[in-house]
C-alpha cells in the first residue's frame, strides 16, 4: 500500500487495517457466496467505535468530521471489504445530528454510539418516483399523537440489519403545496416495532451482495414525536445529507480503486509469461498507471468535498463531482485489474470478480452518473434544466 | 501496582524486507514500521492486568528516533496510560537498551516490567534477561500464561520439554511468548484519547550511558534462493530416490 507521508489520517488508516486483518479475503468471499451479512465484521467495527465516528463526544461518539468518516469507509474497501454493509450509519447521522431535536439526540445517539441500536437505513426511493423524489406517494397523515403511513418504497438497504430507519413521506399532497419540494417530512421509524405491524419487508435478490428491500406500508403508526425537524421540510433535510453520502461513496470507490491497483500490481509483478513478468509489458502497465492517476485525482476532489462539508460550506458541486470521478476511476481500475489477472480474475478465489461487481454499483447508486452530470450542467454551469 | 512495558519500532511484519545496496543492513526507508508484535502482546497483558484490578497504571517506553513516538501513540491508543520516549538516532544494542531501561525503572519504580521476548528485526531475545540481571529482579521469560497471586506472579512458560510454572516475587521482569494473548486493536475513542495522553521525552545523554554499539555488522545477505525439488509419481519411486540419496 502506498501511503502518503504525513497523512494526518494515518492512525485511522492503520487502525482500520489492523481490524480488517481479522477479516481476510476468505471472510468476505464466503459472505458474498452465501449472500450473507458480515455481522461479525460490522459488530467489530461498532465495538471499536468506528461507526459512531460522527456522533459528538457528549453522546458517546468521537465527534469526527466527514473527512475522517470518508477515510474509514475508504480503508474498509481498500482492505477488501465492502462498506455497503455499514455505511448507512455514516449517511444518516448528519440528518439526525443537524435536524433532530435535543430529546431525540439524547434518546438515540448514546445507544447508537454503544452499538445497542443501529441506524443504517433511509427510505426515500419509490417504484414510481425514482430520482424524481418530489413525486413520492408514500403519505403520513397526522391522527392525534400519531402519524399513519401508507405507501411503498424500493431499494431500501440494510433494513434487516438495522433497528432504526429514516423515512421520507408526504405530509401534504403534492397538489396542495406551493412548491413541489414542500410538504414532505422525515420520521425516525423504529423497525423493531414497525415490521409486522404495518410495515412489510421483501428482500430483493441482486447482482452484488447488498441487503436491499422493498417496503410496504399499510397503516403503519409512528408516534408524532418521531418527526424529525419541522413538518413539510423533510426534503431539504434529506438533500443536506446527500452531499455527505456522495463524498462517502467517493471514498469507498477510491478504496476499491486502490485495492484493484494493489492486487493488479502485485499480480503483474509475479505472473511470468514468456519468461518475464507480465507487468513489464506496457500493455499491462499503462491501464494500471492510468487508473492510478484517475484515482488520485478523484481523491483530491473527495478531500475538497469533505473539507467544505466539515467547514459548513456549500459542497454540492464538489461532492457530486467527487462521486462521479471516483466511481469512474474505481470502475476503470477494476476493469484494468480484471484484464491483468486474465482468466484468473474470473475465479472467485482471487476476489477480483467480487470487487468488480461491487464497485460497478456506484455508477448507478445512490445517484446515477447522468444525474450528476445533469446537476453540474444546471447548477454549476447554469444551463437550462433538462428534466 | 505499576507496569512498565518497553516497546520497539520495527519493520511491519507484513513487509517483505529488502537489503540496503551496500549490505550494511535492512532498508527501512519508505517502509511501513509498526510496534514489535511481541511488544503488542506485552501491552495487552499489562492492560489485562490493569483491567482485572491487579494493576493501576501502564507506562509504555520506547528507545529510538523521534518517529518511535508513533509506536508509543499506538501503545497509548491500545490503552496505556502514559508514555516515555528515550530519544536517540543510534541503533542501540540489547545491553544498552537494558541499561537505559534500568534507569527508567529506577525512576518509575514499576512492580512489573513486561517485554516482548524478542524483537522481530534483530531477533536478539536478550534485553529482558539482561534487564532482570542488572536490576537483580526475578525473571519469567517466554511466558504463555500470567496469573497475579498476592504480591507475586504465577507464570507458565513454554520450554522444550513442556510447560514450566514459576512463582515470581515482585518486582519482576516478564517476557512474552506468542501464545500469551491476542492483542486488541485500538478503538476509535482510544485513538482520539491517545492524542492527549502524556508522552515524556528523555535525553539519554542525561543518563550517562554510552550508547555507541559494541558490535559491528560485517555483512547482511539474503538467504540463498530455494532450488526446485524433485517430483515423484509414486511411493515406490520416492523410496528408491531416498535410497539413492543414502538417507534411508
Amino acid at each position: 500500500m502506498r501511503d502518503k507521508p504525513d497523512d494526518p489520517h494515518q492512525p485511522i488508516r492503520d487502525a482500520i487495517r489492523d481490524l480488517c486483518r481479522n477479516f481476510p479475503d476468505e471472510y468476505f468471499r464466503k459472505i458474498d457466496q452465501e449472500r450473507g451479512y458480515p455481522e461479525a465484521f460490522v459488530e467489530a467495527l461498532t465495538k471499536a467505535g468506528w461507526l459512531a465516528a460522527l456522533i459528538p463526544e457528549e453522546f458517546g461518539g468521537s465527534g469526527l468530521g466527514l473527512g475522517e468518516a470518508c477515510v474509514i469507509m475508504e480503508e474498509i474497501n481498500r482492505c477488501g471489504g465492502n462498506s455497503g454493509a455499514c455505511h448507512g450509519q455514516m449517511y444518516n447521522m448528519g440528518t439526525l445530528l443537524r435536524h433532530g431535536s435535543d430529546a431525540q439526540k439524547r434518546l438515540y445517539l448514546p445507544k447508537i454510539a454503544s452499538g445497542e441500536l443501529r441506524l443504517q437505513s433511509m427510505a426515500v426511493t419509490e417504484p414510481t418516483a425514482g430520482t424524481d423524489t418530489t413525486k413520492i406517494r408514500t403519505s403520513a397523515v397526522r391522527r392525534g399523537d400519531r402519524y399513519v403511513v401508507n405507501g411503498q418504497k424500493v431499494w431500501i438497504s440494510r433494513v434487516q440489519h438495522s433497528d432504526l430507519m429514516i423515512l421520507l413521506a408526504r405530509t401534504t399532497p403534492l397538489a396542495e403545496v406551493a412548491r413541489k419540494a414542500d410538504g414532505m417530512s422525515i420520521f425516525l421509524v423504529d423497525l423493531r416495532e414497525a415490521i409486522g405491524n404495518g410495515l412489510a419487508v421483501r428482500p430483493i435478490a441482486n447482482m452484488v451482495n447488498h441487503e436491499t428491500n422493498e417496503l410496504f406500508f399499510d397503516n403503519l403508526e409512528i408516534p408524532a414525536e418521531n418527526l424529525i425537524g419541522e413538518e413539510g421540510k423533510g426534503f431539504r433535510y434529506i438533500l443536506d445529507g446527500l452531499n455527505a453520502e456522495r463524498a462517502l461513496i467517493a471514498a469507498e470507490c477510491i478504496g476499491d480503486g486502490r485495492w484493484f491497483i494493489d492486487r493488479a500490481v502485485t499480480y503483474a509483478g509475479e505472473r511470468v509469461v514468456f519468461d518475464r513478468p507480465i507487468g513489464q509489458n506496457q500493455g499491462v502497465q499503462f491501464p494500471l498507471a492510468e487508473a492510478h492517476v484517475e484515482i488520485e485525482a478523484a481523491d483530491l476532489m473527495r478531500i475538497e468535498a469533505a473539507r467544505l462539508f466539515d467547514a459548513g460550506q456549500p459542497c454540492g458541486a464538489q461532492a457530486n463531482m467527487a462521486k462521479y470521478l471516483a466511481a469512474k476511476a474505481s470502475w476503470e481500475a477494476g476493469n484494468a485489474c480484471l484484464q491483468t489477472f486474465g482468466g484468473f480474475g474470473f475465479a472467485s478465489e482471487y476476489d477480483v470478480e467480487r470487487k468488480f461487481r461491487e464497485t460497478r454499483l456506484y455508477q448507478v447508486a445512490p445517484i446515477s452518473t447522468n444525474m450528476v452530470l445533469a446537476y453540474v450542467a444546471e447548477h454549476v454551469l447554469g444551463l437550462p434544466r433538462s428534466f | 501496582m505499576k507496569i512498565l512495558v518497553p516497546v520497539k519500532r520495527v519493520v511491519d511484519y507484513n513487509v517483505k524486507i529488502r537489503l540496503k545496496a551496500d549490505g550494511s543492513g535492512v532498508d527501512t526507508a519508505n517502509v511501513k514500521m509498526s510496534m514489535n508484535p511481541f511488544d503488542e502482546i506485552a501491552i495487552e497483558e499489562a492492560l489485562r492486568l490493569r483491567e482485572s484490578g491487579a494493576a493501576k497504571e501502564v507506562i509504555a517506553v520506547s528507545i529510538g528516533p523521534q518517529k518511535a513516538q508513533e509506536t508509543l501513540r499506538t501503545a497509548l491508543a491500545m490503552g496505556a496510560d502514559r508514555a516515555i520516549l528515550v530519544k536517540t538516532d543510534i541503533a542501540v544494542e540489547p545491553l544498552t537498551v537494558a541499561k537505559i531501561l534500568k534507569h527508567v525503572a529506577e525512576q518509575e519504580k514499576p512492580d512489573i516490567i513486561i517485554l516482548g521476548k524478542q524483537a522481530i528485526d534483530d531477533d536478539a531475545a536478550q534485553t529482558g534477561q539482561m534487564l532482570a540481571g542488572l536490576l537483580g529482579w526475578p525473571q519469567g521469560t517466554f511466558a504463555s500464561k500470567v496469573v497475579p497471586a498476592d504480591g507475586a506472579l504465577r507464570i507458565t512458560r513454554e520450554i522444550d520439554g513442556g510447560l514450566q510454572t514459576l512463582t515470581l516475587k515482585l518486582p519482576a521482569v516478564l517476557t512474552t511468548d506468542l501464545r500469551l494473548n491476542e492483542p486488541r486493536y485500538a478503538s476509535l475513542p482510544n485513538i482520539m484519547k491517545a492524542k492527549s495522553k502524556p508522552l515524556a521525552e528523555i535525553d539519554p545523554a542525561s543518563l550517562g550511558i554510552d550508547l555507541e554499539p559494541r558490535l559491528k555488522v560485517v555483512k547482511t545477505s539474503e538467504p540463498g534462493a530455494r532450488k526446485a525439488g524433485v517430483k515423484v509419481t509414486s511411493v515406490a519411486e520416492l523410496v528408491s530416490k531416498l535410497h539413492d540419496a543414502g538417507v534411508i
